[in-house]
């Protein structure tokens, strides 16, 4: 009979072994999949994890992906960790990209070096305004931020399909639902010629050593993790639970705006009726397994940027469906939660001891 | 002219009762979930998979029938996984819920894509010959299909099982003070394991009712936000069954109004429309959890809370 025994103190091993072996669990789900689907596991395995990667545009890709994922799930880890549960941020991206978007249309033949960083301001400013709704609404209302940010995301990207269909639409663009390309000055500068990646995943790499920064060193940073961990400590020591609400929830949304205005001025180059593959759910399943810390973040993105790039390659190889992305990264989560369970417990053989009389 | 402007209006009225009846299903499923004590936030995700099991279901047999159960089933297998994680492993129930969501909007993506555009005969309302023919009342009364009237049915039983049943009062005192139910001897987590699956079959349900009768056909992530407004409508109802109902049929309202806008002859564009049932349901929320204590009086206090025996 195995039982599981809590430990005397958390494994400090489990802690770093828990992801590792989760995704290692999520490989071996991976490959008897495609077994019972009726492809060779090792050919489709190569395919999904390491022929999107073995050249270097495929690395370009790996990291252009990987910005937005990383943006948002640094701003949601923050959040997770007070016990807030932003899971709006693909509105929150989505509401970024188009405050950029907005201005880069309005103004597309400038060639002004202002309209950039204007445009990035802009989209750090949607994602955040987006963002206070929820914040708003559960400090004064008590409502459960779960529910309505993400009743916002809906929202938002009906809101884009709008705007696109109507305000914003290129009037030369046949009636297509899509806004005119911006011009030069609202393009992000390309980081290595030839390819897609632009310089918005240096200043992710930036946003993930300032994000640790805060939370390593900080008062504020300090204040988010004992509320986390023992609201009621926090209570007694006169933390604002509100101001942590507010705080986690702007950064989170701001961050997510951000991601959304590199989008749309990155690869994208206009607005379309959809701008992100699902970057803002996928990012819950970033921060978790980069165990909410953002260096962590940065190696988790990394991994669930290939698996976009895997899902696109066994399309391409295989006809598989695309979706094969979401089943494996779904996998990817509750493995991860539940190799968790090493952290703080031990598996046993044998009986209970009896308690000592 | 005025004969014309009736049909319309009973057009409306059965639409209503369509948009309702799987938010009643998965919102009663997840309402015994979480009267257990145990928060799943998989519902969109459960839904979808049993959205697209039920369609598979009907596409190779051709009964409904048989597709509404085997949406349970799935619904209720997802769940199981669900329940395995936060009951035996004890991991974060937002957490685990929200990657069973993750999980089955890619799933059901997955097995879905050789459906897509695939044409299925839907489960007809059925039809009483006589009672049906009366004029308005006929149809308003007796020409739904056949679920819209078990939704009913399930509202009632689920009302009476957990104000008046044995097995109800100690689902509920699970859900009220695990540590109190475990200690007279109840089976905690073997109830809330029950309450996990039922709560996972009713969502397959509710899922497999839009594949098959709502729009008979099968498209990804074609319940679009359902699950949690269902989610939302248990915090809006109090944790009360017939209050579940009342609400989901105001919602079923919300979006058939949403859809008839633009036939009345108003110029408001769809996407603007469609946003109706969202903003909806933010408000509803805001108006519920306004009153802080009566929330807390209503959740079952063990809500989210892990158990351990020991």
């Amino acid at each position: 009979m195995i039982r599981i025994e809590p430990r005397l103190s958390p494994s400090k091993i489990m802690v770093y072994g828990a992801p590792l072996l989760a995704v290692g669990l999520t490989l071996v789900a991976g490959a008897l999949l495609f077994g019972a689907l009726g492809y060779s596991p090792t050919r489709s395995m190569y395919l999904f994890f390491i022929a999107p990667i073995s050249d270097s545009y495929g690395l370009t890709e790996l990291f252009l992906k990987a910005t937005p994922l990383t943006l948002c799930a640094v701003g949601l880890a923050v959040g997770f960790r007070g016990n807030v549960w932003n899971i709006g941020a693909e509105g929150q991206l989505t509401m970024g990209a188009i405050a950029a978007g907005a201005i880069a249309v309005t103004w597309h033949d400038s060639t002004s070096f202002l309209l950039l960083p204007i445009m990035m301001m802009a989209g750090v400013l949607g994602g955040l305004a987006w963002a206070a709704i929820p914040a708003f609404l559960k400090t004064r209302f008590h409502a459960n931020e779960i529910l309505t940010s993400l009743m916002l995301t809906y929202v938002a990207s009906l809101f884009l399909g709008y705007l696109v269909n109507g305000p914003l639409r290129n009037p030369e663009g046949f009636n297509f639902p899509e806004s005119r390309m911006f011009g030069d000055a609202g393009l992000m500068p390309l980081l290595v010629e030839g390819s897609r990646l632009h310089i918005g995943a240096l200043i992710a790499l930036f946003i993930v050593l300032l994000a640790w920064l805060i939370m390593s060193r900080t008062l504020i940073g300090f204040q988010i993790k004992v509320v986390g961990l023992t609201p009621l400590a926090a209570h007694y020591a006169g933390f604002s639970p509100k101001k942590i609400i507010w705080m986690s929830l702007l950064l989170g949304g701001g961050l997510a705006g951000l991601a959304g205005m590199f989008e749309v001025a990155g690869p994208i180059g206009q607005l379309q009726p959809v701008i992100s593959p699902g970057y803002g759910f996928t990012a819950i399943i970033v921060a978790f397994l980069g165990r909410l810390h953002p260096v962590g973040i940065l190696c988790a993105a990394l991994l669930v940027a290939l698996s976009y790039l895997g899902g696109e390659t066994v399309q391409m190889e295989l006809s598989l469906p695309l979706a094969v992305t979401g089943v494996f990264q779904g996998m990817l989560l509750f493995f991860l939660l539940a190799c968790d369970v090493l952290i703080n417990f031990r598996f046993v053989l044998g009986s209970k001891r009896k308690a000592v009389p | 002219m005025i004969g014309f402007e009736v049909e319309t209006l009973i057009a409306i009225l059965l639409g209503v009762a369509r948009g309702a009846t799987p938010l009643v299903f998965a919102a009663i499923g997840e309402l015994i979930t979480e009267k257990s004590g145990v928060l799943n936030l998989g519902v969109e995700g459960m839904m979808l998979v049993g959205a697209v099991s039920g369609f598979i279901t009907v596409v190779v047999t051709g009964s409904p029938i048989l597709g509404f159960f085997a949406a349970m089933l799935a619904g209720a297998l997802l769940s199981s996984l669900f329940a395995v994680l936060v009951l035996f492993l004890h991991t974060n129930q937002v957490a685990s819920g929200l990657s069973l969501t993750i999980f089955g909007i890619g799933l059901s993506a997955f097995f879905g894509l050789g459906y897509i555009g695939t044409p299925i005969k839907g489960l007809q309302a059925i039809h009483i010959s006589g009672l049906s023919d009366i004029a308005i009342i006929g149809p308003l009364v007796f020409g739904h299909d056949i679920m819209v009237y078990l939704a009913f049915v399930l509202v009632a039983a689920t009302a009476w099982f957990l104000g008046k049943s044995r097995w109800g009062m100690i689902l509920r005192a699970v859900g009220e003070s695990h540590h109190a139910a475990h200690a007279i001897g109840y089976p905690v987590v073997a109830i809330r394991f029950a309450a996990i699956l039922f709560g996972g079959a009713m969502c397959g349900l509710a899922g497999a009712y839009i594949s098959l009768i709502y729009t008979p056909m099968w498209a990804e992530n074609m319940t679009a936000g359902r699950g949690w407004i269902a989610l939302a409508l248990v915090v809006f109802a109090t944790w009360k069954p017939g209050r579940a109902l009342i609400g989901a049929y105001l919602f079923g309202g919300v979006t058939i109004l949403q859809l008839n806008v633009q036939s009345l002859g108003v110029d408001v564009s769809a996407h603007l429309m469609n946003m109706l049932p969202y903003i909806a349901t933010i408000l509803v929320l805001v108006l519920i959890s306004r009153d802080e204590t009566k929330i807390r009086l209503n959740a079952p206090a063990c809500l989210g809370k892990p158990f351990r025996a020991d």
